[in-house]
């Protein structure tokens, strides 16, 4: 154990060593781009969150405005269906082209200035002598440093992670057992942590899930589950792989009760919840770690949270995860890139960058369902991270969006025709009896 | 490795898009960036399924007209091309129609209209309705596109009837369709310039 804290402390010069460098080179960086733009050179766009100006009024708002515009009749004459109606979806529609909420989500953040990584090079293209030079420089450090220093640890992380857990899970159930389970998996935890060279700042700690408690957090990426479980200890929720990943579940479970399922068991929701219930109800038993969104997303937004883990009835304990991405996006594009490249693109950036914030506890309040409660944490852990609260479902990463939500909008426009129609009648009949 | 532009766009190509919608410099750059996002296969054009991709445009009750828009029409295009596929300048020459009309163009040569004139606006529109590009909006292609925007919340006797009444306010030659002059003609008050554009923020 000694040994191991002296790797720390090495490694920790080195993080701050690390850390000097980036500054170094990130203010580089800013001031060519600042001398470029000085002598007008194009040398990209600069990114601002959204491409086009868009008008947050209803559907029946503006349908009334267009007529309106249109009409040398007034409104009682005003008829149910106007030509001009279809410029609503249209223009909804081409603008929905040009800027959507949600299929942004699913790939990594454009940055404002380059933090000389080729993988965030959108619009950079060949800029400068002396950027380039830069580049090579940190190309250097980052693959013949860094990379292979932090594999070593990974791998020392994970194998003492395998190996201690089943050791301690020789040892009868009690608290000993216990005591030693926590230390094994903090201590590996944090090895992974200096592995990825993630630098975190823990907020409001006092707000920490305590045991019977479900947390629930946005998701990035895999490497949340590091960031959260090295500084404290919860129980994991998963199905169980096979392969490495297999072999490390299996071992884990040995020392403290993680909830594994088997594929064929994901499917059915009342035997998770029951799974999920009888964990909580436990106090013994550890606070159950849950990622809510059921896929990651790209840390600009928190996308719909499903509500099968706020239906339990358990203290939900929220917490909000923000990675600074100038030093190294974190998300994980699983349709681009498999596990083990992510893993070595992570273990390649500068340093993993990222704020935690631990929120107050929340409970299901009277009158509120499942749902409710879901978009009211949803909403409590966006404001904390910075991010946009979308009522999107993060599945539409892969899969088409339902019809309902095309119903809702053909009900809405009907339900207006309808009113405008009963309008005309009720006119038309007043102004029968009155002639 | 990284998620770069399959192709960088250049300066030439920049410029006549330019002169071709009007838009500018840092519009089609970030355009591009966004049609680069769109194109999933990667191959510099787009398919359907890209444009079905959005999910706020599969919601919208007219989804699959506006994609039309994008696509290439008549018999003799299709014979050529075995895909519908629309490259960047065909993506860029269909947003331009909402392009907002700026004070110098007003004047311009009749002409050479632009992509975003009042009329152009009109005909993005009406082809939406106008589903087989025959110049005119017959009484079954005008309840086909109602029938899109409310659903199945009205009966087909409501909607037949509503037909009939917007027909029969538009058509002035008696022919029971709605050419692209009536339209224009009945829809002469409303304000298209700014219903049809989209803003930039720069």
């Amino acid at each position: 154990i000694g040994n191991i804290f002296d790797i720390y402390c090495s490694i920790i010069h080195v993080k701050q060593g690390v850390v000097c460098i980036l500054v170094f080179l990130q203010w580089a960086t800013l001031r060519i781009e600042r001398g470029a733009k000085e002598k007008n050179h194009l040398l990209y766009k600069p990114y601002s969150n959204a491409i086009i100006a868009k008008e947050p009024t209803s559907l029946e708002e503006e349908i009334k405005e267009i007529r309106r515009s249109g009409s040398n009749k007034d409104l009682d004459s005003a008829t149910e269906f106007e030509l001009s109606d279809i410029f609503y979806f249209a223009r909804r529609g081409v603008e929905s082209i040009m800027d959507d909420e949600v299929t942004k989500r699913f790939t990594a953040e454009e940055l404002k200035s380059w933090n000389l990584l080729t993988r965030s090079n959108y619009n950079f293209h060949y800029i400068s002598l002396r950027l380039t030079v830069l580049w090579g420089l940190g190309l250097l450090i980052r693959y013949g440093f860094l990379l292979p220093l932090r594999v070593t640890l990974a791998f020392t992380g994970v194998g003492l992670l395998v190996f201690l857990t089943s050791v301690v899970g020789l040892l009868p159930n009690g608290r000993m057992k216990n005591f030693l389970s926590e230390k094994v998996h903090l201590m590996c935890y944090r090895i992974c942590v200096r592995a990825l060279t993630a630098i975190i700042t823990y907020h409001d700690s006092e707000n920490k899930p305590k045991n019977g408690g479900i947390c629930v957090a946005n998701h990035t990426s895999p490497i949340d589950v590091i960031i959260l479980a090295s500084d404290g200890c919860y129980a994991m929720v998963g199905q169980i792989h096979g392969g490495l990943m297999g072999v490390i579940q299996r071992s884990m479970v040995k020392a403290c009760p993680h909830i594994w399922f088997e594929r064929s068991e994901v499917k059915d929701r009342h035997l998770v919840a029951k799974r999920l219930s009888d964990h909580v109800e436990d106090k013994s038993k550890l606070p159950i770690l849950i990622f809510p969104e059921g896929t990651c997303i790209n840390n600009t937004s928190v996308m719909m949270f499903k509500k099968g883990s706020f239906e339990i009835g358990a203290t939900v304990y929220p917490v909000a995860i923000k990675y600074d991405p100038r030093f190294g996006d974190a998300f994980w594009n699983s349709s681009k890139f498999g596990m083990v490249n992510y893993l070595l693109r992570m273990m390649s950036s500068w340093a993993i960058v990222c704020s935690v914030w631990y929120l107050p506890p929340m409970s299901r309040e009277e009158g509120e369902d499942a749902v409710q409660f879901a978009n009211r944490v949803k909403a409590a852990i966006a404001r904390q991270g910075g991010l946009v609260d979308l009522l999107w479902d993060g599945g539409l990463k892969r899969a088409k969006v339902k019809d309902t939500f095309k119903e809702e909008q053909q009900k809405l426009y009907s339900k207006m025709l309808v009113d405008l129609y009963q309008h005309m009648a009720t006119v038309g009949a007043a102004l029968e009896t009155c002639s | 490795m990284g998620s770069r532009a399959s192709r960088l766009l250049r300066e030439e190509e920049i410029e006549e898009i330019k002169k071709e919608t009007g838009f500018s410099h840092s519009q089609i750059t970030r355009l591009y960036s966004r049609f680069t996002s769109l194109d999933k296969g990667e191959n510099g054009t787009l398919s359907r399924e890209d444009f079905q991709r959005i999910p706020e445009l599969a919601i919208n009750p007219l989804g699959d007209r506006i994609i039309n828009a994008f696509f290439p029409e008549g018999y003799f295009v299709l014979v050529i091309f075995r895909e519908d596929q629309v490259n960047f300048r065909g993506f860029m020459r269909t947003l331009a129609h909402f392009r907002p009309i700026e004070d110098n163009e007003k004047n311009k040569n009749p002409a050479t209209e632009p992509l975003n004139s009042r009329t152009n606006k009109l005909l993005f529109a009406f082809r939406l309705y106008d589903l087989d590009r025959d110049d005119k909006i017959s009484r079954d292609e005008l309840l086909q596109v109602l029938r899109m925007m409310v659903g199945v919340n009205i009966s087909d006797e409501q909607l037949g009837s509503i037909a009939d009444r917007t027909i029969q306010e538009a058509d002035t030659n008696g022919d029971s369709c709605i050419s692209f002059n009536e339209f224009i003609k009945v829809l002469e008050k409303v304000d298209v310039e700014q219903k049809m554009s989209i803003r930039f923020l720069h």
